[in-house]
């Protein structure tokens, strides 16, 4: 039963599909993605509230705000694993959340599947640039580097 | 595609959150592609992160962070909404008390990181404040 419409041998009657009935889905890929990606946007989200609220606080209210900050203010921070640590999972959390955000947007609202496809390569590949550069760039720090 | 007349869904407290919740969304990512940018500087030298950083500093760019702290702060607020409704066995029945919810501690929090955010600002347009 799992013709909709019309029945092979009485074209012109309506099949009744059985009560409860599966629907036949188009494309059942058995990875349970799209689940994952919800279960993630809650669990990063709630770390992101702490991490990047924490962040805004520390880096723009706490004491003189933006005005303190310049390479020296960086350095001291990085010197301790515990802000380079927050920083990683910050970054990681908040561009792969982000990435999955703008992937469902794009999906919403690009009818076409070629703009559709484009878009999210777009956003793949500048994803993977962003993680790439901000990781590289907490894990190879030099407070010694001279221009 | 035309929407036929008076079909168009008109949603109250909870489209409008989930409209906001979108818009801040995506100010936030493109923000921090500018920001994994500005703070890859301190790999190239001191002095070209010193001076991007120095525009962070700016009146009208002071002006851009109270906004990025906005968005930042109702996408949180709204997120933990969102995590209210899905988890809490109640959170369907009081989505719309608790937009509200998200607006009462908004406002506040934004009245008072607003004066910290743009005091330094103020006192360096309009002279020596403190």
């Amino acid at each position: 039963m799992t013709t909709i419409g019309v029945s092979a041998d009485a074209p012109s009657r309506p099949v009744i599909e059985a009560p409860r009935s599966r629907r036949p889905s188009a494309r059942r890929t058995g990875t349970n993605f799209e689940m994952y990606a919800w279960i993630f946007m809650r669990m990063s989200g709630l770390l992101l509230v702490f991490l990047v609220l924490g962040h805004l606080f520390i880096m723009l209210l706490l004491d003189d705000g933006v005005q303190r900050i310049n390479f020296g203010f960086v350095a001291g921070r990085w010197a301790s694993p515990f802000w380079r640590t927050w920083d990683l999972a910050q970054l990681w959390l908040a561009q792969l959340h982000g990435t999955n955000g703008l992937r469902v947007i794009i999906n919403d609202y690009a009818e076409r599947d070629g703009t559709r496809f484009w878009l999210k390569m777009l956003l793949y590949t500048s994803s993977f640039l962003v993680l790439l550069l901000g990781t590289l760039v907490i894990f190879t720090f030099d407070p010694e580097i001279s221009g | 595609m035309q929407a036929p007349a008076g079909t168009l869904y008109r949603g109250r407290e909870g489209m409008w959150s989930w409209v906001a919740h979108r818009v801040t969304g995506v100010l936030i990512f493109f923000f921090l592609f500018a920001h994994v940018l500005d703070t890859a500087l301190v790999r190239v030298s001191p002095d070209s992160y010193n001076r991007i950083m120095d525009t962070y500093k700016t009146p009208l760019v002071n002006l851009m962070e109270v906004g990025l702290v906005g968005a930042v702060l109702f996408h949180a607020l709204n997120g933990l909404r969102v995590m209210a409704i899905d988890f809490w066995e109640k959170g369907t029945r009081y989505q719309k008390q608790m937009t509200w919810v998200v607006l009462a501690v908004f406002v506040p929090v934004m009245v008072g990181a607003t004066y910290r955010m743009v005091s330094h600002t103020f006192a360096q347009l309009f002279g020596s404040a403190s």
